[in-house]
């Protein structure tokens, strides 16, 4: 028996889903318009009843209108929005059945089969849609049939329900361009004397797939289910949210944190079964005073181990003030990030996990970004032979090869007194006048031509180690371009 | 694991220690090279002195280095109480600018105590804590035929004698090599 079910589609046809957007928060009693800059020209993108009724219609070029109604309001469009509005009504509708697609930009397609009893009947549940929906102060146009194209045609053009049995019967009558056909088909048709659905179903069809496109005829057996034709539902992106609620506000802290234990179980089940990770949490505590105050939670990898998360988010609960208490929780993964299930296997590096969680929660501290690990670079330049990057956003590199001996620490390039390509003698640096004792050199580094350099205007360097008899040893460069002896770090 | 014929060092593991004087950075990366593991390098913002990993690759590979910049001494502190109290790394190295009070420093004393880790603040001559366990003054010494003997003073030992080494670390074998003075 249930290969027999018949199929009911209902369609929503928003005819003015933009200006019903606009003045659903705005109260204007007066002809209105949306205007969008189209071709260089500013033309009515939508318009309400009123506008309608002064004799303005879409497309019509705005300067036009003004003149036609001197009181017309207006305010520019912004079609993006009314396609969020659109996404949102596609969600309200899930109310009725679970498969809601969208169709075209101003309008919805809902597959009812097997839901409509659940409304008391189809009657009943086109009627609450109607009721819902002007209710919100949209404009709205109901078609009922068993495809997608005959519903699409009875709420554009005579709404009403199809009776399921005869499909032809309740669309013959409706005009040609019903079908959903290009205005130069419909023109056409209307042209060669068909001007009804009828007269297409009851006219021969191989020299209407002469004279027009198969197209025309896919329309017309997609409209009557002779051929299908799919409706897409969306799925909504996983919300990565909880909260709770509490009858009695909180304030202890040991409280927030057994809440917070609850809401991380939830949240991070959720996580697990999307493969995902947070990177970024934020829970967000309502006092009873209605106020709330936000705690973020930076991790330095994504993670999903709720018992892991929990003692860290232990710092920057302790600051929130409770005030008269605490009465809702709210906590968000707000960063995701993959990850996906690993094996776990008895080798796993525990102490990483452990550096892991103290660098979020000295992150919570210092900000993630000042945490820092060394990198390799290809340079031979000494302070661009290394970067300096976040823990968090890198992987840790070797490949560290160092030929020749490098100072423990740089500093920027300091000048000394110091003549001739060898090391002097005797020099004063930082106040100390030091001798040298052994110098071993000269490596000459040439600058990097290809990179802008301002520290490397001064030409080639050649870079000495020089041991001093008072004990320090200096690493000294001289510029032979430009004459002169700098010290750039410290082997100490 | 102590050398025998060095019995100073390293210096107790789960206590802070101090070290001031030029050859900090040597002691520093000597003692990170003794102890094996993880270090966190906690230094205040401001410093303009960079550390060159391609100068401490002979020692540790700079992979284990974890650096992080404070906004302050205070911050500093904190960052390193905590990093020590996790028991995540096995050297934190801290630079301080200003001294330290015995509050601080017996704070220090508690988490690495409580996280097993070794702590090592590097203080500007004449300003260390009373709290520490040792204190080192650490110059690099003239030697007309090798470029790294170190001159080690103990100056501050809560459970034993002060001392003064020569000492010359060899990065190859990740070895300390004790130089009698006499000898120099």
């Amino acid at each position: 028996m249930f290969d027999r079910i018949q199929r009911r589609v209902v369609s929503l046809w928003f005819p003015r889903l933009a200006s019903d957007r606009f003045l659903r928060q705005h109260l204007i009693d007066a002809p209105f318009a949306l205007t969008l800059k189209q071709q260089n020209a500013n033309r009515i993108y939508c318009l309400n009843t009123d506008a309608a009724r002064q004799g303005l219609h879409r497309g019509m070029s705005y300067a036009d209108a003004r003149a036609f109604c001197p009181t017309l309001q207006s305010t520019p469009a912004d079609p993006p929005k009314d396609q969020l509005f659109l996404h949102v009504l596609r969600r309200w509708a899930t109310r009725y059945c679970p498969w809601v697609g969208l169709e075209g930009d101003d309008g919805l397609v809902l597959d009812i089969t097997g839901s409509a009893h659940l409304w008391g009947g189809e009657h009943a549940m086109t009627v609450d849609m109607r009721r819902r929906l002007s209710r919100a102060g949209l404009s709205v146009q109901i078609g009922l049939g068993n495809t997608r194209g005959a519903a699409w045609a009875l709420a554009h053009y005579a709404e009403g329900i199809a009776p399921p049995d005869d499909m032809l019967g309740a669309l013959k009558t409706l005009p040609v361009a019903a079908l959903r056909l290009e205005e130069k088909t419909s023109v056409a048709l209307q042209r060669l004397g068909l001007r009804k659905i009828g007269d297409i179903a009851t006219a021969p069809r191989a020299p209407l797939t002469r004279r027009f496109d198969p197209g025309l005829l896919l329309r017309l057996d997609q409209a009557l289910g002779t051929q299908p034709e799919e409706i897409t539902p969306f799925n909504d992106p996983p919300h990565y949210g909880v909260r709770m609620t509490l009858p009695e506000p909180i304030g202890l802290l040991t409280d927030v944190m057994v809440g917070t234990e609850r809401l991380l179980v939830q949240l991070c089940a959720k996580l697990k079964a999307q493969e995902m990770g947070a990177r970024l949490f934020c829970m967000t505590l309502r006092r009873v005073s209605q106020d709330q105050q936000q705690v973020e939670l930076r991790l330095a990898r994504p993670l999903r181990d709720p018992y892991r998360i929990l003692p860290l988010f232990e710092r920057g609960l302790a600051e929130v003030e409770a005030g008269f208490g605490i009465d809702q929780l709210r906590l968000k993964a707000t960063q995701v990030e993959d990850l996906p299930v690993r094996q776990v296997s008895h080798v796993l590096d525990r102490g990483k996990d452990k550096l892991d969680d103290l660098i979020t929660r000295l992150g919570t501290r210092v900000g993630l970004e000042n945490i820092q690990r060394f990198l390799p670079a290809d340079s031979h330049i000494p302070e661009r032979s290394f970067i300096i990057s976040p823990v968090s956003y890198t992987e840790p590199q070797s490949g560290w090869s160092n030929v020749r001996p490098r100072p423990l620490c740089l500093f920027s390039p300091e000048r000394i007194a110091g003549t001739g390509p060898y090391p002097p003698e005797h020099f004063r640096w930082r106040r100390m006048s030091l001798t040298t004792g052994r110098a071993t050199g000269p490596e000459r580094i040439a600058p990097e031509w290809w990179l802008e350099d301002e520290n490397w205007r001064s030409g080639l360097r050649d870079y000495w180690q020089v041991d001093t008899r008072q004990g320090r040893r200096l690493w000294l460069f001289y510029t032979p371009q430009n004459p002169g002896w700098f010290v750039q770090g410290e082997f100490a | 694991m102590k050398h025998p014929d060095l019995p100073f060092f390293p210096p107790a593991s789960a206590r802070t220690h101090e070290v001031c004087g030029v050859g900090a950075f040597v002691f520093a990366f000597t003692l990170a090279a003794r102890l094996g593991g993880k270090i966190l390098w906690v230094r205040e913002a401001w410093e303009s002195v960079q550390l060159n990993p391609n100068g401490f690759a002979e020692f540790i590979d700079p992979v284990v280095l974890t650096l992080c910049n404070a906004k302050d001494q205070k911050e500093a502190l904190a960052v390193a109480e905590e990093a020590l109290r996790s028991g995540a790394v096995t050297l934190v190295v801290v630079t301080l600018s200003k001294p330290i009070g015995l509050t601080e420093g017996r704070r220090l004393q508690l988490a690495a105590r409580y996280g097993k880790s070794t702590g090592l603040a590097f203080i500007p001559e004449g300003m260390g804590s009373n709290a520490a366990e040792t204190r080192w003054r650490c110059t690099p010494a003239f030697d007309p035929k090798d470029s790294t003997l170190q001159k080690w003073e103990l100056i501050k030992n809560k459970t034993g004698t002060l001392g003064i080494w020569h000492v010359r670390p060899d990065t190859a074998s990740r070895r300390l090599i004790m130089v009698s003075p006499t000898g120099k």
